[in-house]
């Protein structure tokens, strides 16, 4: 329980965080909410020399809307999106998501962004900003780019992210009409982590037809993923019971579907089936209400 | 390379010495003898080391003391005032809610910002907020009683006033 020992520093802005990310290139690493990182100091699985806590950026906690987006900061917290009153008009999948994520001494502390950059393979997160084609922004001493979600998870714990860059913010389009969103989660029974979280978007057409769906999966494999081969099948289709569920059989198509103790790879294979059913049938259920 | 900071601990200003890897959790227990916040796992797992940070429970083991700096703490030595037990507390003694007794501090500290924000809160209600804080000696029914009966001395000693 006593981490290898390491320097701590506090920087003031955002420009000093970069700086001093740069500096100690490898060695150094961000603090957040400390809600993944300390509990792996301690363990020892993680020991950085150097600590960058992010503690007094407080510019990267705001959620706003611009353009028809949404923008979090980094370090918003889960419970400030839970509580968001604008997120539970403009995009509350967000919310929902939230709700989901560890009690409430977690969401008081633990970050959006931390979670991202952290990219735990059962991480609530991942899958609703899949599943909302969101963005992810990461900047360095000398530039600022957009990072596609699609493209940000890499592996187990591994994304995108430089070794330089700081996760400043996470945008996402406001819900469109005529759609409904759902996050439906199978907890870990000890760790509250998913076993299978399933985040779903879906856009009808003025046949009340799917016009497209969107389909996040946490929990399944190394890394979260997008269901494509779900997305394909209920492209222009009726919103059957049938058709949901000849979509969702793919929800774990060509996943290297993890095993464990609690959940062989068959069985969390078919948890990412009901899952993945389930949580469209609540997204319609939505976009039809509407 | 320590520093010296100050925090607010139930409404005293404490002076403390932080090195880079000081939790709030020991800052609290071997600085300041407040032993009342439990060491649990120490890595995020049983929420016996809640406190209250401006009223919202927080994991002191996973905490930095600096991040505490400026905030409200309370510990639950400020829980009681003047000598008399907070309800919550008195609640917990009546419904005999604990067995060993070492997730009643992080229980009660959660249990009382849940009331603050839900003053009639249900069965379900109670399990969800307090779901992190874990009992080993399984007292769950006593502590959803305790809290229950908390609740109605709180509503009806708000209606006196
Ligand atoms: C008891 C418990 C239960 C939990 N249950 C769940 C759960 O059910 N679902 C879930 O999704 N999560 C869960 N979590 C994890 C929690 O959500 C964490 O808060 C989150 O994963 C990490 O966010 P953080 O702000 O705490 O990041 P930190 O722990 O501070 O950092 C995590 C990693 O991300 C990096 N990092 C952080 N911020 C940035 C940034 N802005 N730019 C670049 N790198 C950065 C850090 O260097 C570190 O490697 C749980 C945690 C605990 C302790
Ligand atoms: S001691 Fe902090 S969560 Fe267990
Ligand atoms: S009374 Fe023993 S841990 Fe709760």
């Amino acid at each position: 329980m006593i981490p290898e020992p390491f320097e701590y520093h506090i920087p003031k802005n955002l420009e000093e965080a970069s700086r001093l990310l740069a500096q100690f290139g490898g060695e150094g690493k961000i603090l957040a909410g400390g809600h993944s990182l300390v509990p792996m100091m301690k363990l020892r699985l993680a020991a950085p020399k150097h600590l960058i806590d992010l503690g007094r950026l407080t510019d990267l906690k705001y959620i706003r809307e611009s353009d028809g987006r949404i923008e979090i900061g980094a370090l918003t917290t889960h419970f400030q999106i839970q509580s968001s009153s604008l997120l539970k008009e403009k995009c509350p999948l967000l919310p929902e998501t939230a709700r989901e994520i560890g009690d409430v001494q977690v969401r008081n502390k633990g970050t959006i962004g931390g979670s991202l950059a952290h990219s735990d393979p059962a991480a609530d997160w991942p899958a609703a900003i899949l599943a909302l084609a969101g963005e992810i922004q990461a900047r360095n001493v000398s530039s600022s780019r957009w990072i596609p979600a699609s493209e940000f998870f890499v592996d187990l714990l591994t994304t995108a992210l430089g070794g330089d860059e700081v996760l400043t913010a996470i945008r996402v389009p406001v819900a469109p009409p005529r759609s409904g969103h759902a996050y439906l989660k199978l907890h870990h029974p000890a760790s509250g982590y998913a076993m299978v979280g399933v985040a779903a978007q879906v856009l009808l057409n003025e046949a009340r037809h799917i016009e497209s769906a969107s389909v996040g999966v946490t929990g399944v494999g190394p890394k979260a993923y997008r269901a494509t081969a779900v997305e394909e099948a209920l492209r222009g289709k009726a919103p059957s019971r049938q058709n949901l569920e000849a979509a969702a059989a793919h929800a774990a198509e060509g996943i290297d579907v993890n095993s464990d103790l609690y959940a062989s790879a068959e069985y969390r294979s078919h948890l990412a089936q009901v899952y993945t059913r389930r949580a469209l049938e609540k997204a319609l259920e939505r976009a039809h209400g509407k | 390379m320590a520093t010296e900071i100050e925090l607010d601990i139930n409404g005293k200003r404490r002076a403390i010495h932080t090195e880079p890897d000081t939790t709030l959790l020991s800052a609290l227990r071997d600085q300041l003898d407040l032993t009342g916040t439990k060491y649990g796992c120490g890595e995020g797992q049983c929420a016996a080391c809640t406190v209250l940070m401006d009223g919202s429970p927080r994991r002191s083991c996973l905490t930095r003391a600096t991040t505490a700096a400026g905030k409200k703490i309370v510990t639950i030595e400020g829980v009681a005032q003047n000598g008399r037990l907070h309800p919550v507390q008195q609640a917990f003694l009546e419904e005999q809610a604990f067995q060993c007794g070492y997730c009643t501090p992080g229980m009660i500290l959660t249990a009382l910002a849940l009331l603050k924000s839900n003053p009639d809160p249900s069965d379900d209600e109670i399990a969800q907020f307090m779901e992190g804080n874990i009992c080993r000696c399984g007292t769950y029914p006593r502590i959803v009683a305790a809290i229950h009966r908390a609740a109605r001395m709180m509503r009806s000693s708000a209606h006196e006033s």
